[in-house]
Order: C-alpha cells, then structure tokens, then sequence
C-alpha cells in the first residue's frame, strides 16, 4: 500500500500526459513581424478556431529583429514557430538551406493557384522564380506608396504659389521630377519639409525606398541569368537616380537619414512633412484619428511615380510558409487552406489585410474598404522585389551600408555603387554562380 | 550501514572531484567546446542557415580574405578611435567625481547611488532614450537646450562626422560611474596618515595628489581601464540601437556590430568565427600590455 501511494502521483501525471499533448497539438503558432496585419490576423484566426477548435497564437516579433530572430530558431531547429510569414527574399535561403518545406504538390491539389493573384505567388511562393516549385502561399500583398496632406495641396494660395514657381499645376506628383519640385516647394525649415522617405541604414529600410527609384531611372540589380552585376546596378542610370535621391535628403527633416516605415510615419503625422513614403500596410494609422488627431481626415494617398525609363514600385508583403521544425505541420496545411478561401479572404481584405485573391482584390467592396485601398491596388502592375537567392542577406547588407553611406555624403553616388557592384560580384563567385 | 561504507569508500580528493565535476563538465560543454569548436569552423567554409552542405576546409583563406579586407581594417580603425575617446573620457570623469566624492558631506550615500544608476540600466534602454535625447529633428532634448548657441540643430546621429562623438557621450554616460566606483574603493584605502604626514610637511595639494594618491590608487586604476577597454572593444549594442546598426553610413560601425551582421544576418558562420578570433587575440594582447603594466606599477607601488 506504502508503494502504491508512490506510485500513484506517477500514473496520475501519465493519465495526463496524452491529454497535455492533445492540447497542446491544438495551438498554432504563426511568427509576423509586430505591425497592424498580425493584429488583423490574430482577429480574423478567431473564425479558425471557432470552425476547428485549434488555437492560433501570431506571434508578433519587432521589425529590426524579425529576421533575426527567425533564423536564429531555424538554425537552432527550433519547434517554436509553424508557420512564418515571411519576407520574400527570404525564399532562397529559407528553401534551400531545408528550413522551410515544399508545398508544391500540396498546392497544386489543394488550393486553387489561379485564383491568386500572378505576381505575388511568383514573388511570395515560387523558388527558383519561373520553376513552378512552391514553398509558401501569399499572405500580405504589399507595395510602397505615399499619402499627402490635402489641405496643402487643395489651398488655392498654395496652388497658385506653385503654378506660379513650376509651371503646371499642384497635385500628387506622377512622375519623380515632380515630386522634386514639389518636395522642394513645400520645404520651409525648421516646421515643413517636402518628403518624408525610407533612407535608414535598419533592415532592409534605404533599399526598398530607393531601389524603386533605381529601376524607374532605368538602373537594375544585374542580369538575374547571368548573375552578371557590374554595368547594371552602377550603370548610368543606377548614378543618376541616386543622385537624385540624395538630392531628396535637402527636402527632407534632418533626421531623414535615420528614416525608415516608422520615422516616416512619425513625421508625417506630426505634420513635418507634406508628402511621406510607407509600405501601405502602415498607412492606416494616417487616418486613424487616435493616432493621427491632426491630418487624419486632410490625407490622400498616391502610387510610387514613375521615372523617366520606367515605372516600378518596391513590393512588400509576405508569404506564409511552414517550418520544417514544426510538430503541427498537418495542422499548418489546413489553416493555409482555409485561410486561403474567397470567403476568408474577403473578410481578411475587409478588417485591413491586403488580400492576393485576384477576385477580391478587384471588388470594390475592397476598393472602397479603405481610402488608400485604391492606390495601393493601382500599384499591382508595376511591383518588383529585390533578389530572392540565399544570399540575398549579404547582398542586401552591401546595398544598406553602401546606400546610406552615400545619403549622408561619405561616398559619392557613383563611389558607392561601384561598390556595391564589386561586392555583389564577389558574393555570386563565392557563392558559385560564375561556375561553369 | 551503506551510507557509512559509501562515504569511507571514497578518499579526500574523490569527494572534492565529486562537488568540482558538475561545474568542469558545465563548463567544457558551456565554453571550451563551442571555442574549439568555433576555432575548428574558421579554418572552414560554413553557412549556420545551410545545415545539409557540411563545412568546407578551406584553411586559413577566412583568416586571410579578413585581414586583406581595407573594409574591415576601416572597422577595427573605427572601433579604436571610440575605445580610445570612450575609455580616456570615463577615466576622466570617472576619476573626476570619485576625488569628489572622497570627502565627507551630507547625503553622500545617496548622491553616490544616483550616479550610479545609468551604469545598472540595460545597454539596449540607454541607447533607445538617448535616440530620443539626441534627436536632431526639433524633439531632441540635447539640440533644445543647445539651440540658443546654434543656428542649426546638430545632427548627432546623421552626421558622419559627429555621430561617434555621439555613441562616446552616450558610452562615457553609462560607464564613468563604473570607473568613479572602482577609483573610490582605491581612495578609501589610501591611509590617512599619509595625507597628514604631508601636511605637517606642508606639502601643496598638488603634490599629495601626484606622490600619495595617484601611486596608491594607479593599480586599481589600471584594473577599471582594463575591463572598460576590453568591454569597449566589445561595442555592440549601444551602437546597434542609437546609430540604428552602426551609421550613419560605417562611420559607427565597430567590429563587433559587424561581426553580428556576418554572423546572424549572413550567417557567414566561418568568416564570423575567424574574425571572432581575430577580435580576441586583440583583445587577449592588449590586456597582457595592461597586466604587464600592472604589475610594473604594483612593483614600484
């Protein structure tokens, strides 16, 4: 009897231990960057767990260390996360290096691919691009854009002021050489400034808001056959748009070579500015009036204009890919299956999400959700992304320091293009691209 | 009795080895195997993020494709410059507040806990308010009190030329305390007697302070700068959070926040493990200078 008292403890915890399991197995943990739509799917998961019982956990992870930490728990094959939501660039090495699995078959019989918007399955899911092999679904289809003060731009004295200085007319600017002028008309140190854009040396900031420049002025990364960089991304045009985006930094508040998705926003909400650059998922709080009292309802939205080559915008967004670490991989598929769904995407488009179903994306329940959903949905044909190989943190880490450091006047335009050139080209080699 | 013939069964020196052996295996599996194993990755072609291809020995190419890097040299240069700025100014101040301190007045213990509160808050919390302190947008509370003398807002963290002047400020915020603690414990200790045999000789305070207070407090001394210059070396996470990864441009960019980018954002976990031992042979060769120095003075002392 003495033993038995013993025991019993030990079969009561052993009772137990499939029923822990069983739920704990009920509980899915999706890792996102901490902005507005891991709020959105957090909310909208409820219907998830309401139709299964299975729990979903968004487990929110601040922008500059989002990448890191995610790689760190790959490395460490870390069970934590089951699904990632990811940056598109993290394709190439998360695809390769075994991280995430490949969903292709299961895509190819379970979810409906040409319901789903080309471009961000090709930019979200596909590596090698073109190959048809697929390692995530789209989640977040976004893009940069602007929002502009109304009240500046609609004043008959500041039209007038403009017509007079310019030639043409006060509005959005189409074209970058109008927004130089009016980026420069609208600066009045120390209360205005013209423009307000990404030129911070964190993360990825300078290279999504000026590579979009880059590509419009006829510039590029490099042939993405050949691997071939130098002569492309320091050719002539590449010099020239940097130069002028330098030129942006003399419309801009003096802290704007710190600016990135944050102290742009911040700037444009405290009325600093005229005209602010943002991936468009951060512009609600522009018109929010809890976060935004002042400018609010005085705010209008613009697409990335084109260049004198061209007309290309930086895409944004992620896509939503398993972990190989994960024990819930089954659990995962189901919840990308139903998250896929029209009637999932809709409500995903209506609480804030920027949808990839094409039928959605074109509804004007979903253009009219918003006042920026129309801009943002203009962006689509012009969207392009940075490289996707496995190395393209390296790549991107010449494009930051390189970039930035031309900004704030250490390099010339044309200095720090060659190096990253030189850079590019010695990461391929190492790498192996130039083998026969 | 098992017990009995259990404890007589093992002499003096098993039962020590049975108490030091826990924290020696801790300790090889905690330290020395990632350090031979991080020495044995150097020599090797090796990505942390690419687990299926196996490390390729490539010999000491890592080693020689770093220290050929003018890059990296530019790194090590900079690092020197804020060790260099960083320690001087906190062995100043440091010193400075610590001969104050050594007196007595009212409320000294308090005044002594307040200064030394910046050298208990995180490193990541101080550069994060700083950034907001140094703000040069119109916000920041430095270019407010400062705006009477200038004409424009300095840009203490955008301006390549002053934003190292920035990270030292911020540095020698957080650390001087550190160096007036250790320079108190030296000043303490000095015996009065010293100071009032000088004063019946009617020595000037001056020559107190050179002949009895520096010699008597210089090994301590030696040991505050000792630590500060091999944490400073260390430059990591004030420049990561306050110049937002070492800019603008590289003009913060140290060692160590390079060598973090090379190896958890690159995962060039071969280079990063050559160029982490690089960094510690450094900093191994500068504490023997410090240690030799040490003793020298201990010996004259």
């Amino acid at each position: 009897m003495r033993k038995l008292r013993f025991v019993i403890p030990y079969l009561v915890i052993a009772l137990c231990m499939p029923t822990l399991t069983a739920h704990a197995q009920q509980t899915l943990t999706v890792a996102w960057a901490e902005w507005p739509p891991a709020d959105y799917l957090q909310e909208l998961s409820k219907d998830f767990t309401e139709e299964t019982g299975i729990t979903v956990d968004v487990v929110q992870i601040p922008w500059p260390s989002f990448q890191d930490q995610i790689f760190t728990a790959f490395v460490g094959k870390s069970d934590r996360y089951d699904i990632v939501i990811g940056d598109s660039q993290w394709l190439g090495r998360n695809s390769v290096g075994g991280h995430y699995i490949e969903l292709t078959d299961w895509i190819n019989e379970n979810i409906a691919v040409d319901e789903i918007y080309g471009p961000a399955m090709t930019a979200f899911a596909e590596y090698p691009k073109g190959s048809k092999e697929y390692w995530a679904l789209p989640a977040e289809v976004d893009a940069n854009g602007y929002v502009y003060r109304t009240d500046l731009f609609n004043d008959p004295q500041e039209m007038k002021a403009f017509k007079a200085k310019y030639g043409y007319e006060l509005a959005p600017p189409k074209t970058y050489k109008e927004m130089r002028d009016v980026a420069q008309f609208f600066t009045r140190p120390p209360d205005l400034y013209g423009i307000a854009t990404y030129f911070s040396k964190e993360y990825d900031g300078i290279t999504m808001g000026f590579q979009q420049v880059m590509w419009s002025y006829g510039g590029s990364y490099g042939d993405p056959k050949t691997y071939k960089v130098d002569g492309y991304i320091n050719s002539d045009d590449s010099v020239k748009a940097l130069e002028y985006y330098i030129e942006l930094t003399k419309y801009s508040p003096p802290d704007a070579p710190n600016y990135y998705w944050q102290e742009t926003l911040d700037a444009y909400k405290s009325g600093k500015v005229a005209m602010a650059m943002d991936y468009y998922a951060f512009l609600p709080a522009a018109v929010d009036p809890g976060q935004n009292p002042h400018y609010h309802d005085k705010s209008g939205f613009f697409i990335a204009p084109a260049g004198p080559k061209g007309h290309y915008i930086s895409i944004g967004g992620q896509g939503m890919s398993i972990s190989s670490y994960s024990e819930n991989k089954d659990t995962a598929k189901k919840y990308m299956k139903w998250f896929m769904q029209k009637p999932v995407q809709e409500k995903w488009a209506m609480i804030g999400g920027f949808t990839p179903h094409k039928e959605v994306l074109q509804s004007d329940t979903f253009l009219d959700a918003t006042p920026f959903n129309r801009a943002f949905a203009a962006s689509f044909p012009y969207l392009r992304d940075f490289w996707a190989v496995p190395e393209y943190a390296e790549l991107l880490e010449a494009c930051q320091t390189n970039w930035n450091a031309a900004i704030v006047g250490l390099k010339s335009a044309k200095d720090a293009l060659d190096e990253i050139a030189r850079k590019h080209e010695a990461i391929f080699e190492d790498a192996g691209y130039y083998d026969e | 009795m098992p017990s009995t013939r259990f404890s007589r069964g093992l002499s003096d020196y098993q039962i020590k080895m049975m108490f030091i052996m826990p924290t020696m295996i801790l300790l090889i599996l905690m330290n020395i195997f990632p350090l031979l194993w991080s020495l044995y990755l150097s020599f090797h072609r090796y990505k942390a993020s690419m687990p299926g291809r196996p490390p390729d020995f490539i010999g000491v190419k890592n080693y020689s494709r770093l220290l050929s890097d003018p890059e990296i040299w530019g790194y090590f240069q900079t690092t020197a410059y804020f060790v260099l700025l960083a320690v001087a100014a906190q062995f100043l101040i440091g010193f400075g507040l610590a001969l104050l301190l050594n007196r007595e007045f009212r409320n000294k213990g308090l005044i002594t806990t307040l200064l030394l509160l910046p050298m208990m808050l995180s490193p990541v919390v101080v550069g994060l308010f700083w950034r907001f302190v140094l703000a040069s947008d119109g916000s920041g509370l430095l270019n407010f009190f400062l705006s009477p003398f200038l004409s424009l807002p300095i840009g203490w963290t955008t301006n390549p030329k002053i934003a190292m002047i920035a990270v030292v400020i911020v540095d020698t915020w957080m650390w001087s305390p550190f160096m007036m603690l250790i320079a108190l414990a030296g000043l303490s200790a000095v015996p009065k007697y010293l100071y009032e045999a000088a004063d019946v000789d009617r020595a000037s305070s001056w020559f107190k302070f050179r002949w009895i207070t520096l010699p008597l407090v210089s090994p301590l001394l030696l040991i505050a700068l000792l630590f500060r210059t091999m944490d400073a070396f260390k430059m990591f996470d004030i420049v990561y959070v306050l110049t937002r990864e070492g800019g603008p441009g590289t003009a913060t960019e140290t060692v160590s926040m390079n060598l973090y980018k090379l190896a958890f954002r690159n995962y060039n976990t071969g280079k990063a493990c050559a160029m982490a031992y690089i960094l510690l042979i450094i900093i191994v060769a500068l504490s023997n200078i410090y240690v030799k120095y040490l003793n020298k003075v201990k010996e004259e002392t």
